[in-house]
């Protein structure tokens, strides 16, 4: 994330909220009560919790470093504070996450931010740039390639701009959108939400924000950007899920 | 038990050109031992973590590494690791080859490596670019099913790092909290140096915490508040305020170095 755009999606509109808060409660919205999730850092992290603490009281929040059913007051700066094993259930070694949760299939849903997203929702979060001489290297992989291919449902986050919305990936980290049905089940992005075409798998303008426009959305990505047929307006913030957001960032 | 310095212990256990693992998944992260081995100027490293952290940013910004193995590299809820990226985009100070994998690749890495097998399977790295630029990641077809499955060639570090809560007399060792792959790095290296923060007559009571038997550790050293910036749970929080710090102090070369001079060269080890 950029300084301006982190400025841009944190000044409040006239009704009171950010764009970035509107993208973490979009995102807690898709995840249903009871259903096991795989939270990675920063907003999936505030999403997640935001769900636990408003609709969905029993969802189990797995975290890579081994938290099972962790319920923080405070949101994390990492996937290993220990306020994150202090509140869970139990805590387990790491490779047991990752064999005997995710590739065992244990897992509903899995969170996953990225650098950049293609129109199929191939996920890159490696390189800038040629793998063996990057403009700028990233962090990596970590979770994500297992999450995306192992989770019954994936779901990413990621703020739009023409650079992240990409025609064609530097490098794909992760992703499986070229296999019919196993790319991410949503994109929430600061102007709404985009979902697959359920025949071709290509992303689609599937909602929009209160205040954000088909254009405004078009100018954010660099491939056509086609439009659901029943492209909605998603509902603005209630209070109760800004309360317990600001809440949750402020502790 | 053998009853190290933290100087003798990397003098003794680390040399110039082994393949060594600090491992700690956030949460006890040898900040202490990675320090000293700065101090001693190790030199072409094999480096090996999981997400190499701000302890590997500082040795390889101080040029102790030539090659990384690892997963994730970035510090956590901040960003980059600015001294990693330099190395790689612009070989400062000095060119650093890498062994990328994902944890779920590294995780079976290290439990194969502990066991003495091979290598390790996973259903693993599809839909990735990772096995066009990392020939080690290779695969093998089931002999039972005929699935293609990925494989990752075991990691057997010379050495493995740890940090711990406690040891006791007989020089076992006792971690509690996020354990990530330690027990696997520890088991898969052919030395393993825990630092500790206390040495007691006899643990607490933890019957499943994870616990390394004393015939395991080739040494053990007092390390109180070794893992800082990183925690111990029970002992210290992370200290989150420094790993946001650390954005601004690795960002240039000039502060860097004059940050490493003031707190890490000028210290003495205990």
């Amino acid at each position: 994330m950029n300084a301006r755009g982190s400025r841009v999606g944190a000044t409040r509109n006239d009704c009171g909220w950010t764009r970035d808060e509107m993208m973490t409660i979009a995102a807690s919205r898709l995840l249903s009560n009871g259903c096991i999730c795989f939270v990675g850092i920063g907003l999936p992290s505030a999403a997640c919790n935001l769900a636990r603490l408003t609709h969905a009281p029993d969802i189990v929040l797995i975290y890579e470093s081994g938290t099972i059913g962790t319920r923080p007051e405070v949101l994390p700066l990492s996937i290993g504070d220990g306020e994150l094993a202090a509140t869970a259930a139990c805590v387990i070694p790491l490779p047991e996450v990752f064999a005997w949760y995710l590739q065992a299939g244990r897992i509903d849903v899995g969170f996953l931010g990225a650098a950049q997203v293609d129109r199929l929702g191939n996920l890159n979060s490696t390189v800038i740039g040629p793998y063996a001489a990057p403009t700028t290297r990233l962090p990596g992989a970590g979770g994500a390639t297992e999450i995306a291919t192992h989770a019954r449902r994936t779901c990413v986050m990621l703020k739009a701009s023409p650079r992240s919305f990409v025609a064609r990936l530097d490098f794909r980290t992760s992703g499986r959108g070229d296999v019919p049905g196993r790319g991410p089940a949503a994109v929430i992005t600061d102007f709404g939400v985009l979902t697959p075409d359920p025949a071709s798998g290509e992303l689609r303008l599937d909602g929009l924000f209160p205040g954000a426009t088909v254009d405004e959305a078009r100018a954010q990505v660099a491939w056509p950007l086609a439009v659901g047929e029943a492209l909605r307006t998603i509902d603005p913030p209630r209070d109760e899920e800004l309360t317990k957001l600001r809440a949750l960032q402020e502790r | 038990m053998r009853l190290l310095s933290l100087r003798a212990a990397i003098e003794q256990y680390v040399p110039d050109g082994c393949c060594a693992a600090l491992e700690g998944f956030t949460h006890l992260i040898p900040f202490a031992a990675g320090h000293e081995i700065i101090r001693q100027q190790k030199r072409r490293l094999h480096l090996v973590r999981m997400t190499p952290d701000l302890i590997y940013d500082q040795m390889i910004g101080m040029g102790c590494a030539s090659r990384l193995t690892f997963s994730w590299g970035g510090n956590p809820g901040v960003g980059s690791l600015h001294r990693l990226r330099d190395a790689v985009e612009q070989a400062w100070p000095a060119p650093l080859a890498l062994d990328e994998h994902t944890h779920a690749g590294m995780a079976v890495a290290y439990t194969a490596g502990a066991a003495r097998l091979p290598f390790g399977v996973l259903r693993g790295y599809l839909g990735s670019d990772l096995p066009t630029v990392n020939p080690r990641i290779r695969s093998i077809t089931c002999p039972y099913s005929g699935e293609v499955l990925a494989t990752v060639p075991a990691i057997n570090p010379d050495v493995t790092i740890l940090h711990a809560q406690r040891a006791d007399r007989e020089g076992n060792v006792a971690i509690e909290g996020i354990v990530g792959a330690q027990r696997e790095a520890a088991l898969a290296a052919k030395a393993l140096v825990v630092t500790v923060e206390e040495i007691v007559e006899r643990f607490p009571p933890m019957m499943n915490s994870v616990l390394l038997p004393h015939w395991v550790v080739s040494a053990i050293v007092q390390a109180p508040r070794g893992a800082w910036p990183a925690y111990a749970q029970g002992f210290y929080a992370r200290d989150n305020a420094f790993y946001r710090q650390w954005d601004l102090i690795s960002r240039d070369r000039e502060v860097f170095l004059a940050w490493m001079r003031e707190h890490v060269l000028a210290r003495q080890a205990a």
